[in-house]
Protein backbone atom coordinates (compact mmCIF):
# COMPACT_ATOMS: atom_id res chain seq x y z
CA UNK A 1 0.00 0.00 0.00
CA UNK A 2 1.32 3.25 -1.04
CA UNK A 3 1.00 6.26 1.71
CA UNK A 4 -0.13 9.87 0.40
CA UNK A 5 2.34 12.33 0.01
CA UNK A 6 0.89 14.24 3.09
CA UNK A 7 1.57 11.38 5.49
CA UNK A 8 4.49 10.73 4.29
CA UNK A 9 5.70 14.54 4.91
CA UNK A 10 4.27 14.26 8.14
CA UNK A 11 5.90 11.03 9.24
CA UNK A 12 9.16 12.41 7.93
CA UNK A 13 8.74 15.30 9.51
CA UNK A 14 6.85 15.17 12.57
CA UNK A 15 5.29 18.33 14.07
CA UNK A 16 5.48 18.85 17.66
CA UNK A 17 6.89 15.65 19.63
CA UNK A 18 7.59 15.69 23.05
CA UNK A 19 5.91 16.11 26.15
CA UNK A 20 4.43 18.56 28.41
CA UNK A 21 4.42 18.91 32.04
CA UNK A 22 1.64 16.53 32.82
CA UNK A 23 1.48 18.08 36.32
CA UNK A 24 0.85 21.66 35.47
CA UNK A 25 -2.79 22.92 35.75
CA UNK A 26 -2.52 24.54 31.89
CA UNK A 27 -1.80 21.50 30.74
CA UNK A 28 -4.17 18.99 29.48
CA UNK A 29 -3.07 15.27 28.90
CA UNK A 30 -5.19 12.57 26.57
CA UNK A 31 -3.57 9.09 26.42
CA UNK A 32 -5.63 7.13 23.49
CA UNK A 33 -5.39 3.32 22.61
CA UNK A 34 -3.73 0.36 23.46
CA UNK A 35 -0.28 -1.56 22.65
CA UNK A 36 -2.18 -4.53 21.88
CA UNK A 37 -4.12 -2.65 19.06
CA UNK A 38 -1.12 -1.84 17.81
CA UNK A 39 -1.67 2.13 18.45
CA UNK A 40 -1.39 4.59 21.51
CA UNK A 41 -1.61 8.64 21.09
CA UNK A 42 -0.56 10.91 23.43
CA UNK A 43 -1.68 14.06 23.26
CA UNK A 44 -0.99 17.29 25.20
CA UNK A 45 -2.36 21.24 24.89
CA UNK A 46 -1.14 24.11 27.10
CA UNK A 47 -3.75 26.43 27.06
CA UNK A 48 -3.39 30.05 27.99
CA UNK A 49 -6.19 32.51 28.30
CA UNK A 50 -9.01 29.81 26.24
CA UNK A 51 -6.52 29.38 23.68
CA UNK A 52 -4.06 26.32 22.99
CA UNK A 53 -0.70 27.96 22.78
CA UNK A 54 1.31 24.79 22.58
CA UNK A 55 0.70 21.27 21.15
CA UNK A 56 3.13 18.25 21.78
CA UNK A 57 2.12 14.45 20.73
CA UNK A 58 4.32 11.27 21.17
CA UNK A 59 2.42 8.10 19.04
CA UNK A 60 3.07 4.71 19.00
CA UNK A 61 1.54 3.29 15.40
CA UNK A 62 1.87 3.34 11.99
CA UNK A 63 2.76 6.01 9.53
CA UNK A 64 -0.97 7.03 8.72
CA UNK A 65 -1.23 7.18 13.11
CA UNK A 66 1.84 9.36 13.33
CA UNK A 67 0.94 11.86 10.98
CA UNK A 68 -2.98 11.87 11.98
CA UNK A 69 -1.43 12.81 15.25
CA UNK A 70 0.96 14.94 14.51
CA UNK A 71 -1.51 17.42 12.21
CA UNK A 72 -4.02 17.39 15.16
CA UNK A 73 -1.13 19.41 16.81
CA UNK A 74 -0.49 21.44 14.22
CA UNK A 75 -4.01 22.04 13.91
CA UNK A 76 -4.68 22.75 17.85
CA UNK A 77 -2.52 25.51 18.11
CA UNK A 78 -3.88 28.92 18.12
CA UNK A 79 -6.97 27.44 18.60
CA UNK A 80 -9.10 28.06 21.42
CA UNK A 81 -10.89 25.74 23.31
CA UNK A 82 -14.11 25.81 21.95
CA UNK A 83 -12.80 25.99 17.89
CA UNK A 84 -10.46 22.70 19.20
CA UNK A 85 -13.62 20.96 20.28
CA UNK A 86 -14.66 21.36 16.37
CA UNK A 87 -12.14 19.20 14.96
CA UNK A 88 -13.09 16.26 13.22
CA UNK A 89 -11.61 12.99 12.16
CA UNK A 90 -13.01 13.49 9.03
CA UNK A 91 -11.48 16.32 8.57
CA UNK A 92 -7.83 14.55 9.05
CA UNK A 93 -8.78 12.01 6.52
CA UNK A 94 -9.87 14.15 4.03
CA UNK A 95 -6.30 16.18 4.74
CA UNK A 96 -4.09 13.54 4.69
CA UNK A 97 -6.19 11.19 1.74
CA UNK A 98 -6.62 8.12 4.44
CA UNK A 99 -7.52 4.95 2.91
CA UNK A 100 -10.54 3.10 4.55
CA UNK A 101 -8.30 0.91 6.29
CA UNK A 102 -6.82 3.78 8.20
CA UNK A 103 -9.67 5.54 9.37
CA UNK A 104 -9.47 4.26 12.64
CA UNK A 105 -6.09 6.27 12.90
CA UNK A 106 -8.26 9.45 12.30
CA UNK A 107 -10.30 8.65 15.19
CA UNK A 108 -7.98 7.91 17.30
CA UNK A 109 -6.58 11.18 16.64
CA UNK A 110 -10.01 13.03 17.14
CA UNK A 111 -10.41 10.77 21.04
CA UNK A 112 -6.80 12.27 21.83
CA UNK A 113 -7.84 15.88 21.08
CA UNK A 114 -10.94 15.05 23.08
CA UNK A 115 -9.18 13.26 25.87
CA UNK A 116 -6.71 16.15 26.10
CA UNK A 117 -9.50 18.96 26.00
CA UNK A 118 -11.40 17.13 28.80
CA UNK A 119 -8.36 16.68 31.02
CA UNK A 120 -7.41 20.31 30.78
CA UNK A 121 -11.01 21.56 31.55
CA UNK A 122 -11.71 18.66 34.68
CA UNK A 123 -8.14 20.62 36.06
CA UNK A 124 -9.53 24.15 35.09
CA UNK A 125 -12.73 23.45 36.87
CA UNK A 126 -11.09 22.15 39.94
CA UNK A 127 -8.53 24.51 39.96
CA UNK A 128 -7.62 28.30 39.55
CA UNK A 129 -5.63 28.12 35.90
CA UNK A 130 -1.73 28.87 36.13
CA UNK A 131 -1.64 31.09 33.12
CA UNK A 132 2.12 31.75 33.68
CA UNK B 1 20.24 4.38 -3.95
CA UNK B 2 21.19 0.80 -3.16
CA UNK B 3 18.07 -1.46 -2.44
CA UNK B 4 18.19 -4.20 0.04
CA UNK B 5 15.99 -7.68 0.01
CA UNK B 6 15.27 -9.01 2.84
CA UNK B 7 12.04 -10.77 2.41
CA UNK B 8 12.89 -13.97 0.77
CA UNK B 9 10.03 -16.09 2.39
CA UNK B 10 7.94 -13.81 0.44
CA UNK B 11 9.59 -14.53 -2.43
CA UNK B 12 13.22 -15.44 -4.33
CA UNK B 13 14.10 -13.69 -7.37
CA UNK B 14 15.36 -16.16 -10.50
CA UNK B 15 18.80 -16.53 -10.46
CA UNK B 16 20.01 -15.60 -13.97
CA UNK B 17 20.76 -18.94 -14.80
CA UNK B 18 17.22 -20.23 -14.09
CA UNK B 19 16.04 -17.33 -16.61
CA UNK B 20 18.51 -18.96 -19.42
CA UNK B 21 17.60 -22.08 -18.91
CA UNK B 22 14.09 -21.15 -19.18
CA UNK B 23 14.63 -18.60 -22.94
CA UNK B 24 14.65 -21.04 -25.20
CA UNK B 25 11.13 -22.38 -24.09
CA UNK B 26 9.66 -19.65 -24.68
CA UNK B 27 10.11 -19.41 -28.77
CA UNK B 28 11.28 -22.10 -30.70
CA UNK B 29 10.82 -24.61 -28.03
CA UNK B 30 7.32 -23.64 -27.08
CA UNK B 31 5.65 -27.26 -27.91
CA UNK B 32 3.07 -28.66 -25.69
CA UNK B 33 4.47 -31.45 -23.44
CA UNK B 34 1.06 -33.41 -24.45
CA UNK B 35 1.64 -33.11 -27.84
CA UNK B 36 2.63 -36.83 -28.69
CA UNK B 37 3.01 -36.57 -32.31
CA UNK B 38 5.50 -34.51 -33.07
CA UNK B 39 8.89 -33.01 -32.34
CA UNK B 40 7.69 -30.11 -30.85
CA UNK B 41 5.72 -31.75 -28.41
CA UNK B 42 8.79 -34.85 -28.00
CA UNK B 43 11.06 -31.71 -26.95
CA UNK B 44 8.45 -30.25 -24.52
CA UNK B 45 8.12 -33.90 -22.96
CA UNK B 46 11.81 -34.48 -22.49
CA UNK B 47 11.96 -31.20 -21.04
CA UNK B 48 9.33 -31.18 -18.47
CA UNK B 49 11.02 -34.95 -17.64
CA UNK B 50 14.55 -34.01 -17.17
CA UNK B 51 12.94 -30.85 -14.87
CA UNK B 52 10.96 -33.95 -12.86
CA UNK B 53 14.42 -35.89 -12.32
CA UNK B 54 15.80 -32.87 -11.33
CA UNK B 55 13.44 -31.57 -8.60
CA UNK B 56 12.81 -35.05 -7.66
CA UNK B 57 16.54 -35.25 -7.15
CA UNK B 58 16.58 -32.54 -4.45
CA UNK B 59 13.94 -34.16 -2.29
CA UNK B 60 15.48 -37.64 -2.80
CA UNK B 61 12.27 -39.06 -4.60
CA UNK B 62 11.21 -41.00 -7.61
CA UNK B 63 10.32 -39.00 -10.38
CA UNK B 64 6.60 -40.43 -11.01
CA UNK B 65 6.33 -39.03 -7.35
CA UNK B 66 6.20 -35.21 -8.68
CA UNK B 67 2.75 -33.81 -10.07
CA UNK B 68 2.88 -30.14 -11.38
CA UNK B 69 0.88 -27.75 -10.34
CA UNK B 70 0.57 -24.10 -10.27
CA UNK B 71 2.26 -23.46 -6.90
CA UNK B 72 2.06 -24.34 -3.01
CA UNK B 73 -0.98 -22.84 -2.47
CA UNK B 74 -2.80 -25.60 -5.30
CA UNK B 75 -0.79 -28.15 -3.90
CA UNK B 76 -2.24 -27.54 -0.79
CA UNK B 77 -5.78 -27.41 -1.73
CA UNK B 78 -4.97 -30.49 -4.21
CA UNK B 79 -3.39 -32.47 -1.07
CA UNK B 80 -5.86 -31.48 1.13
CA UNK B 81 -9.45 -31.78 -0.67
CA UNK B 82 -8.11 -34.79 -2.59
CA UNK B 83 -7.27 -36.65 0.00
CA UNK B 84 -10.53 -35.46 2.02
CA UNK B 85 -12.38 -36.80 -1.26
CA UNK B 86 -10.15 -40.42 -1.90
CA UNK B 87 -10.53 -41.41 1.18
CA UNK B 88 -13.61 -39.97 3.26
CA UNK B 89 -15.21 -43.26 3.30
CA UNK B 90 -12.61 -43.93 6.09
CA UNK B 91 -12.88 -40.82 7.96
CA UNK B 92 -13.70 -37.21 8.13
CA UNK B 93 -10.44 -36.38 10.86
CA UNK B 94 -7.93 -34.07 9.90
CA UNK B 95 -5.24 -32.76 12.04
CA UNK B 96 -3.85 -29.68 11.56
CA UNK B 97 -1.76 -26.88 13.44
CA UNK B 98 -3.02 -23.02 14.09
CA UNK B 99 0.45 -21.79 12.77
CA UNK B 100 0.15 -23.36 9.07
CA UNK B 101 0.08 -21.41 6.55
CA UNK B 102 -3.47 -19.90 4.95
CA UNK B 103 -3.38 -22.26 2.01
CA UNK B 104 -3.68 -25.06 4.79
CA UNK B 105 -6.19 -22.98 7.31
CA UNK B 106 -8.57 -22.05 4.58
CA UNK B 107 -8.39 -25.35 3.21
CA UNK B 108 -9.23 -27.22 6.21
CA UNK B 109 -12.15 -24.62 7.43
CA UNK B 110 -14.08 -25.39 3.45
CA UNK B 111 -13.53 -28.68 4.06
CA UNK B 112 -15.04 -28.51 7.61
CA UNK B 113 -18.08 -26.77 5.47
CA UNK B 114 -17.94 -30.00 3.51
CA UNK B 115 -18.18 -32.22 6.38
CA UNK B 116 -14.59 -32.42 7.47
CA UNK B 117 -13.51 -33.05 11.38
CA UNK B 118 -10.76 -30.34 11.75
CA UNK B 119 -8.65 -30.77 14.96
CA UNK B 120 -6.28 -27.35 15.15
CA UNK B 121 -2.87 -28.41 17.41
CA UNK B 122 -1.61 -25.27 19.64
CA UNK B 123 1.95 -24.55 19.66
CA UNK B 124 4.33 -23.65 22.54
CA UNK B 125 6.21 -20.75 22.70
CA UNK B 126 9.05 -21.78 20.76
CA UNK B 127 6.37 -22.58 17.71
CA UNK B 128 6.67 -26.34 18.22
CA UNK B 129 3.68 -28.47 18.11
CA UNK B 130 3.78 -31.13 20.79
CA UNK B 131 3.67 -34.92 19.88
CA UNK B 132 2.10 -35.88 22.94
CA UNK B 133 -1.18 -34.02 21.89
CA UNK B 134 -0.86 -35.21 18.44
CA UNK B 135 -0.92 -38.27 19.01
CA UNK B 136 -3.54 -38.43 21.60
CA UNK B 137 -5.65 -36.18 19.10
CA UNK B 138 -5.55 -39.01 16.37
CA UNK B 139 -8.74 -41.18 16.31
CA UNK B 140 -10.16 -44.47 14.28
CA UNK B 141 -11.95 -41.55 11.57
CA UNK B 142 -8.32 -39.58 11.66
CA UNK B 143 -7.23 -39.90 7.84
CA UNK B 144 -4.88 -37.48 7.63
CA UNK B 145 -2.14 -34.93 9.53
CA UNK B 146 -0.97 -32.33 8.00
CA UNK B 147 1.81 -30.08 9.59
CA UNK B 148 4.29 -27.83 7.57
CA UNK B 149 8.08 -28.48 7.76
CA UNK B 150 9.26 -24.80 8.50
CA UNK B 151 7.21 -21.64 9.19
CA UNK B 152 7.11 -18.81 6.86
CA UNK B 153 7.42 -16.41 9.66
CA UNK B 154 9.40 -17.23 12.31
CA UNK B 155 11.39 -20.09 10.11
CA UNK B 156 10.44 -22.62 13.03
CA UNK B 157 11.34 -26.39 12.01
CA UNK B 158 8.53 -28.92 13.00
CA UNK B 159 9.56 -32.38 14.24
CA UNK B 160 8.54 -34.17 10.68
CA UNK B 161 10.22 -37.00 11.42
CA UNK B 162 8.82 -37.74 14.80
CA UNK B 163 4.99 -36.76 13.34
CA UNK B 164 5.88 -39.39 10.59
CA UNK B 165 7.00 -41.72 12.84
CA UNK B 166 3.46 -41.10 15.03
CA UNK B 167 1.17 -41.21 11.42
CA UNK B 168 3.11 -44.71 10.26
CA UNK B 169 2.40 -46.23 13.89
CA UNK B 170 -1.41 -45.45 13.44
CA UNK B 171 -1.97 -45.69 9.58
CA UNK B 172 -2.35 -42.55 9.11
CA UNK B 173 -0.87 -40.01 5.66
CA UNK B 174 1.18 -37.43 6.64
CA UNK B 175 1.43 -34.41 4.42
CA UNK B 176 3.67 -31.41 4.45
CA UNK B 177 3.47 -28.11 3.22
CA UNK B 178 7.71 -27.57 2.59
CA UNK B 179 7.27 -24.40 1.00
CA UNK B 180 9.91 -22.99 2.99
CA UNK B 181 12.43 -25.83 3.64
CA UNK B 182 13.07 -27.39 -0.12
CA UNK B 183 16.27 -25.82 -1.64
CA UNK B 184 17.16 -24.19 1.43
CA UNK B 185 17.80 -27.84 3.72
CA UNK B 186 17.85 -31.36 3.01
CA UNK B 187 14.41 -32.58 2.32
CA UNK B 188 13.21 -35.86 2.24
CA UNK B 189 9.92 -36.74 2.60
CA UNK B 190 10.76 -40.87 2.44
CA UNK B 191 13.18 -40.66 5.26
CA UNK B 192 10.58 -38.45 7.04
CA UNK B 193 7.60 -40.46 6.76
CA UNK B 194 5.77 -37.65 4.43
CA UNK B 195 3.32 -39.11 2.17
CA UNK B 196 2.45 -35.73 0.04
CA UNK B 197 4.46 -32.75 0.29
CA UNK B 198 3.92 -29.10 -1.38
CA UNK B 199 6.46 -26.71 -2.60
CA UNK B 200 7.18 -24.16 -5.09
CA UNK B 201 10.13 -22.37 -7.34
CA UNK B 202 9.55 -19.13 -6.23
CA UNK B 203 11.08 -19.52 -3.19
CA UNK B 204 14.47 -20.92 -4.05
CA UNK B 205 14.93 -18.86 -7.39
CA UNK B 206 13.03 -20.55 -9.46
CA UNK B 207 9.65 -18.58 -10.98
CA UNK B 208 6.58 -17.99 -10.02
CA UNK B 209 3.23 -19.98 -11.16
CA UNK B 210 4.60 -23.47 -10.91
CA UNK B 211 4.56 -25.78 -7.92
CA UNK B 212 4.78 -29.09 -7.14
CA UNK B 213 3.00 -31.94 -4.78
CA UNK B 214 5.35 -34.90 -3.91
CA UNK B 215 2.76 -38.01 -3.99
CA UNK B 216 3.99 -41.24 -2.64
CA UNK B 217 3.75 -44.04 -5.14
CA UNK B 218 5.05 -47.18 -3.02
CA UNK B 219 4.99 -48.32 0.99
CA UNK B 220 1.85 -46.64 1.06
CA UNK B 221 0.65 -45.81 -3.16
CA UNK B 222 -1.21 -42.65 -2.15
CA UNK B 223 -3.45 -41.64 -4.69
CA UNK B 224 -5.43 -38.12 -4.53
CA UNK B 225 -8.60 -37.14 -6.50
CA UNK B 226 -8.31 -34.44 -8.98
CA UNK B 227 -9.64 -30.99 -7.96
CA UNK B 228 -9.57 -29.85 -12.19
CA UNK B 229 -11.38 -31.59 -14.77
CA UNK B 230 -9.49 -31.85 -17.56
CA UNK B 231 -6.95 -33.50 -19.88
CA UNK B 232 -5.71 -36.14 -17.20
CA UNK B 233 -2.33 -35.02 -17.01
CA UNK B 234 -0.01 -35.75 -14.11
CA UNK B 235 -1.28 -39.56 -13.96
CA UNK B 236 -4.60 -37.99 -13.63
CA UNK B 237 -4.17 -36.13 -10.29
CA UNK B 238 -3.95 -32.12 -12.43
CA UNK B 239 -5.29 -31.51 -15.47
CA UNK B 240 -3.92 -28.85 -17.73
CA UNK B 241 -1.19 -28.09 -19.87
CA UNK B 242 1.84 -27.86 -18.16
CA UNK B 243 3.71 -24.59 -17.64
CA UNK B 244 6.88 -26.21 -19.74
CA UNK B 245 8.82 -22.71 -19.11
CA UNK B 246 8.10 -23.02 -15.24
CA UNK B 247 8.62 -26.31 -15.20
CA UNK B 248 12.26 -26.16 -16.77
CA UNK B 249 13.01 -23.08 -14.52
CA UNK B 250 11.71 -24.73 -11.23
CA UNK B 251 14.28 -28.47 -12.24
CA UNK B 252 17.08 -26.13 -13.30
CA UNK B 253 16.30 -24.45 -9.73
CA UNK B 254 16.32 -27.34 -8.06
CA UNK B 255 19.66 -28.52 -9.53
CA UNK B 256 21.50 -25.18 -8.33
CA UNK B 257 19.96 -25.90 -5.01
CA UNK B 258 21.65 -29.32 -4.37
CA UNK B 259 24.39 -28.31 -5.90
CA UNK B 260 24.77 -24.87 -3.87
CA UNK B 261 22.58 -25.41 -0.68
CA UNK B 262 25.30 -26.03 1.58
CA UNK B 263 27.78 -23.77 1.01
CA UNK B 264 24.59 -20.78 0.70
CA UNK B 265 23.24 -21.72 3.80
CA UNK B 266 26.89 -21.85 5.60
CA UNK B 267 27.21 -18.02 4.48
CA UNK B 268 23.62 -16.85 4.57
CA UNK B 269 23.17 -18.27 8.68
CA UNK B 270 26.22 -16.69 9.44
CA UNK B 271 24.65 -13.39 8.26
CA UNK B 272 21.69 -14.10 9.67
CA UNK B 273 23.14 -14.76 12.95
CA UNK B 274 25.66 -11.49 12.74
CA UNK B 275 22.52 -9.35 11.94
CA UNK B 276 20.59 -10.71 15.20
CA UNK B 277 23.57 -10.68 17.84
CA UNK B 278 24.55 -7.05 16.54
CA UNK B 279 21.19 -5.63 16.68
CA UNK B 280 20.58 -7.26 20.22
CA UNK B 281 23.79 -5.79 21.37
CA UNK B 282 23.04 -2.55 20.35
CA UNK B 283 19.18 -2.34 21.22
CA UNK B 284 17.22 -2.89 24.10
CA UNK B 285 14.24 -4.93 24.59
CA UNK B 286 14.78 -6.85 21.19
CA UNK B 287 13.21 -10.47 21.52
CA UNK B 288 13.69 -13.40 18.66
CA UNK B 289 10.33 -15.34 17.97
CA UNK B 290 10.33 -18.89 17.75
CA UNK B 291 12.54 -21.23 18.75
CA UNK B 292 16.30 -20.77 17.96
CA UNK B 293 17.56 -23.87 17.75
CA UNK B 294 14.86 -25.70 15.42
CA UNK B 295 14.85 -22.84 13.08
CA UNK B 296 15.71 -22.14 9.26
CA UNK B 297 19.25 -20.77 8.79
CA UNK B 298 18.12 -18.04 6.90
CA UNK B 299 15.18 -16.31 8.92
CA UNK B 300 14.98 -14.46 12.09
CA UNK B 301 12.09 -13.15 13.19
CA UNK B 302 12.23 -9.91 15.98
CA UNK B 303 10.55 -7.89 17.75
CA UNK B 304 11.61 -4.53 18.96
CA UNK B 305 8.96 -3.85 21.76
CA UNK B 306 7.35 -0.68 22.13
CA UNK B 307 7.42 0.16 18.34
CA UNK B 308 4.87 -0.60 15.90
CA UNK B 309 6.56 -2.93 13.28
CA UNK B 310 4.38 -0.81 10.38
CA UNK B 311 5.48 2.24 11.70
CA UNK B 312 9.16 0.76 11.58
CA UNK B 313 8.87 -0.54 8.43
CA UNK B 314 8.11 3.21 6.73
CA UNK B 315 11.62 4.78 8.13
CA UNK B 316 13.18 2.29 5.72
CA UNK B 317 11.25 1.14 3.11
CA UNK B 318 12.60 3.28 0.32
CA UNK B 319 15.79 1.36 0.55
CA UNK B 320 14.74 -1.84 2.69
CA UNK B 321 12.15 -4.71 1.97
CA UNK B 322 11.04 -6.53 4.61
CA UNK B 323 7.87 -8.08 6.53
CA UNK B 324 6.03 -7.11 9.69
CA UNK B 325 3.20 -9.06 12.19
CA UNK B 326 1.91 -5.86 12.49
CA UNK B 327 -1.81 -5.59 11.85
CA UNK B 328 -1.43 -2.72 9.95
CA UNK B 329 0.17 -4.34 7.00
CA UNK B 330 -2.77 -6.41 6.66
CA UNK B 331 -6.44 -5.39 5.99
CA UNK B 332 -7.63 -7.38 9.01
CA UNK B 333 -5.74 -4.83 11.16
CA UNK B 334 -5.31 -8.45 13.33
CA UNK B 335 -1.26 -8.55 14.06
CA UNK B 336 -0.03 -11.99 12.58
CA UNK B 337 -1.98 -15.44 14.35
CA UNK B 338 1.27 -17.07 13.99
CA UNK B 339 3.06 -14.82 16.51
CA UNK B 340 -0.12 -14.84 18.63
CA UNK B 341 -0.57 -18.26 18.66
CA UNK B 342 3.19 -18.62 20.49
CA UNK B 343 1.86 -16.63 22.80
CA UNK B 344 3.53 -13.36 22.22
CA UNK B 345 1.13 -11.08 23.33
CA UNK B 346 -0.63 -8.74 20.42
CA UNK B 347 2.07 -5.92 21.31
CA UNK B 348 4.88 -7.88 21.36
CA UNK B 349 3.30 -9.35 17.75
CA UNK B 350 2.73 -5.39 16.52
CA UNK B 351 6.19 -4.66 17.04
CA UNK B 352 7.83 -7.63 15.29
CA UNK B 353 9.92 -7.43 12.06
CA UNK B 354 10.62 -10.69 9.76
CA UNK B 355 14.00 -10.49 7.59
CA UNK B 356 14.31 -13.56 5.28
CA UNK B 357 17.75 -13.63 3.67
CA UNK B 358 18.69 -15.26 0.48
CA UNK B 359 21.21 -16.72 -2.15
CA UNK B 360 21.98 -12.88 -3.18
CA UNK B 361 22.35 -11.24 0.14
CA UNK B 362 25.51 -9.60 0.88
CA UNK B 363 27.43 -8.88 3.64
CA UNK B 364 26.86 -4.95 2.91
CA UNK B 365 23.20 -5.52 2.77
CA UNK B 366 23.39 -6.84 6.19
CA UNK B 367 25.39 -3.65 7.56
CA UNK B 368 22.68 -1.84 5.88
CA UNK B 369 19.75 -3.91 7.62
CA UNK B 370 21.52 -3.40 10.79
CA UNK B 371 22.25 0.59 10.48
CA UNK B 372 18.56 1.34 9.28
CA UNK B 373 17.08 -1.14 12.45
CA UNK B 374 19.08 0.80 14.77
CA UNK B 375 17.99 4.22 13.52
CA UNK B 376 14.20 3.06 12.83
CA UNK B 377 13.85 2.06 16.57
CA UNK B 378 15.81 4.48 18.39
CA UNK B 379 13.87 7.29 15.84
CA UNK B 380 10.58 5.66 16.74
CA UNK B 381 11.50 5.05 20.08
CA UNK B 382 12.04 8.62 20.73
CA UNK B 383 8.25 9.35 19.23
CA UNK B 384 6.69 6.49 21.12
CA UNK B 385 4.73 7.03 24.74
CA UNK B 386 4.77 3.72 25.90
CA UNK B 387 8.80 3.42 25.50
CA UNK B 388 8.55 6.89 27.39
CA UNK B 389 5.88 5.75 30.24
CA UNK B 390 8.46 2.83 29.88
CA UNK B 391 11.74 4.36 30.48
CA UNK B 392 9.44 6.31 33.21
CA UNK B 393 9.89 2.86 35.00
CA UNK B 394 5.46 2.62 34.71
CA UNK B 395 4.22 -0.68 35.00
CA UNK B 396 2.48 -0.51 31.44
CA UNK B 397 0.09 -3.60 32.13
CA UNK B 398 -1.39 -1.69 34.96
CA UNK B 399 -2.33 1.15 32.44
CA UNK B 400 -5.99 1.41 31.89
CA UNK B 401 -5.92 1.22 28.06
CA UNK B 402 -8.53 2.19 25.75
CA UNK B 403 -8.75 -0.49 23.44
CA UNK B 404 -10.56 0.67 20.12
Amino acid sequence: MAYSEKVLEHFQHPRNVGTLDKSKNNVGTGLVGAPECGDVMKLQIKVQNDTIVDAKFKTFGCGSAIASSSLATEWLKGKTIEEAQKIKNTDIVQELNLPPVKIHCSVLAEDAIKAALADYQKKSDTEPVDTK
Amino acid sequence: MKRVYLDNNATTPCDPRVVEAMLPYFTEKFGNAASRSHPYGWEAEEAVDYAREQIATLIHADPKEIIFTSGATESDNLALKGVFDMYRKKGNHIITATTEHKAVLDTCKHLAEQGAEITYLKVNDKGLIDLAELEAAIKPTTILVSIMWANNETGVIQPVKEIGEICAKKGILFMSDATQAVGKIDVNPREMGIHLMAFTAHKMYGPKGVGALYVSRKNPRVKVTAQMDGGGHERGMRSGTLNVTGIVGFGKAAELARKEMDQDMARISKLRDRLETTLKNKLEEVYINGDPAHRMPHVTNMSFKHVEGEGLMMTFNQRMALSSGSACTSASLEPSYVLVALGLGDDLAHSSLRFSLGRFTTDEDIDIAIQSIEEGVNHMRSLSPIWEMYKEGVDLSQVTWSPH
